[in-house]
């Protein structure tokens, strides 16, 4: 690998993480707004103008609290914990693409930090290694509480993993490629998957949710029936970076979503736009609109709909999601070979 | 021509590291006293072995080993381990008959691994640009698809076959305790 290109891609690493570090910071931030104007509330305003301060007071608050390790607790793997769940979370970020090219000071750089032939694979697999974060650190704290919600949880995440997994089975049949840039690519302008796969959408969609731990799948951390789940004891930055892996993996659910169903960094009318720096500009700002749409609808449905029971949550995932995504799997394979042969 | 053994040596690099990190973790697997941690270092072999599948050009089985068995057939490991809350007290203290017998039933399985590859190098696959993509997702299907239909489908069916078979005792047991319901 020669060395501009070494450079252009940790400058890349180094831009995609601050941007995703950033916006999940301020997630915590929409998250209270959200919810405050859902409940006719003013929310946090005290910090800065609007409360845009808050979350720099929030960090600065976690980072200063006194860190406790219960003395019962395997201490390794204790500590072990959030920095897998971090880990795990940020690694997601790579396989996307997050535009085509852009022109920075006479440089074009290719928005994706690493193009592998199988980049959906790969997100999924790092989604899946997600859990061990949640289990460790549950099991490791010694406490029956947290124990349920690391059980709760990696039950829940296998359980919605199948359903994800065959969802994009239908969109990779559908578009030929497990590479997330081809499949950016193919939707171009408003040729977006969605419009092929809205059974898939919806399934994917919920499986997210279920993925992340957001509401109303928030079992494995339930306030009110297990305090606070898996990270019961934990405190300090420790606590912090458990929070933050779920606002940095609700960056990148939406980020996939908006890749695999929603066209990308495509916009309608973009063949129409002659300038390539501006278009790279605009479709960088397209996805990120598109974004922050969906970090909006993870928190909108957060603060709208109860959490379900967990007989109902396996219910759903085992018998409604599953059997759902199979169906949508064989109308795809179905009308994809259909097409293949009489087109 | 003269750095020729340096980039012998920067090749082989990975592989010694990912080599190393599997070894030791293999070996963490089967001496650590604490179940859990032995799975921990089960996942790690994973991670390395994935490492040298990446070297050896097949992502698409690297990417399927962390997914399937660092992801998911780890997790239920773990998760058995962590509900049976096993520990020291409630290890069972096995026999020395035990244990001589173990080692010598891993003995012969060694030997017999040992016998079985020891003419394994005649079938090396040849290396060199025509081998470059033979691990990538394209030319696995086709070949799977193709080539191996048979095996492949046999295998399905298999695993079919096990999950039907799971599912069947899991519901003559729940049947028998007649708490659903």
């Amino acid at each position: 690998m020669d060395s501009a290109l070494l450079i252009e891609k940790i400058v890349l690493v180094l831009v995609i993480l601050g941007i995703t570090l950033l916006i999940a910071t301020y997630s915590t931030y929409a998250e209270r707004k959200i919810a405050a104007f859902l409940q006719d509330r003013q929310g946090p305003n005290r910090a800065g103008i609007f409360g845009i301060l808050q979350p720099i007071a929030d960090a600065g608050k976690m980072f200063f609290k006194e860190d406790l390790i219960p003395a019962a607790s395997e201490k390794w793997l204790f500590i072990m914990g959030p920095g897998i769940a971090m880990f795990t979370a940020c690694m997601t970020g790579a396989a996307i693409p997050w535009g085509t090219e852009l022109h920075v000071f006479g440089y074009t750089l290719h928005m994706q930090i690493a193009d592998i032939d199988i980049g959906i694979l790969y997100i999924i697999g790092f989604v899946s290694m997600g859990v061990y974060g949640i289990m460790i650190g549950g099991w490791a704290s010694n406490n029956k509480y947290s124990l349920y919600g690391a059980i709760r949880a990696s039950s829940q995440m296998i359980s919605y993993e199948l359903a994800m997994g065959l969802s994009i089975i239908a969109v990779v049949m559908m578009t030929g490629t497990l590479s997330l840039k081809e499949i950016a690519a193919q939707q171009h302008g408003i040729n977006w998957n969605i419009w092929y796969q809205p059974l898939g959408f919806i399934i994917f969609f919920t499986c997210a949710l279920a993925e992340c731990n957001r509401a109303p799948f928030d079992l494995p951390e339930c306030d009110s029936e297990l305090i606070g789940g898996y990270h019961t004891e934990y405190s300090s930055m420790k606590l912090g970076f458990y929070l933050f892996a779920e606002y940095i993996n609700m960056f990148i659910s939406s980020a996939v979503i908006a890749t695999l169903y929603f066209g990308g960094y495509n916009f309608p009318g973009m063949d129409f736009i002659e300038s390539s720096t501006l278009l790279g500009w605009l479709q960088f700002a397209t996805l990120f609109a598109k974004i922050f749409f969906f970090i909006f609808v993870f928190m909108w449905i957060r603060w709208t709909l109860p959490r379900f029971r967990y007989d109902q949550l396996m219910h759903l995932g085992w018998k409604s999601l599953i059997p759902l995504a199979i169906v949508n799997m064989l109308i795809t394979a179905a009308v994809v070979l259909l097409k293949s042969n009489s087109f | 021509m003269e750095d020729a053994g340096t980039t012998v040596m920067m090749n082989q690099l990975p592989f010694i590291i990912f080599s190393f990190i599997a070894i030791l973790m293999a070996l963490g697997t089967i001496t650590a006293r604490n179940p859990v941690y032995s799975v921990l270092c089960l996942i790690l072999t994973f991670f390395a072995l994935s490492g040298h599948y990446v070297l050896l050009n097949a992502q698409f089985i690297a990417v399927v080993n962390l997914i399937v068995y660092a992801g998911a057939i780890m997790v239920l490991f773990l998760f058995v381990l962590m509900l049976l809350n096993l520990n020291k007290e409630t290890e069972p203290v096995k026999s020395y008959l035990w244990q001589i017998s173990g080692a010598i039933a891993a003995g012969l399985v060694l030997v017999t691994l040992a016998g079985a590859l020891k003419g394994a190098s005649a079938y090396m696959v040849k290396g060199g640009p025509e081998a470059e993509g033979i691990g990538l997702v394209k030319n696995l299907g086709k070949i799977l698809f193709s080539d191996f239909v048979l095996p492949f489908e046999i295998s399905s069916i298999l695993f079919l076959a096990a999950m039907v078979g799971a599912v069947f005792i899991g519901k003559r047991e729940k049947q028998e305790g007649g708490a659903n319901s």
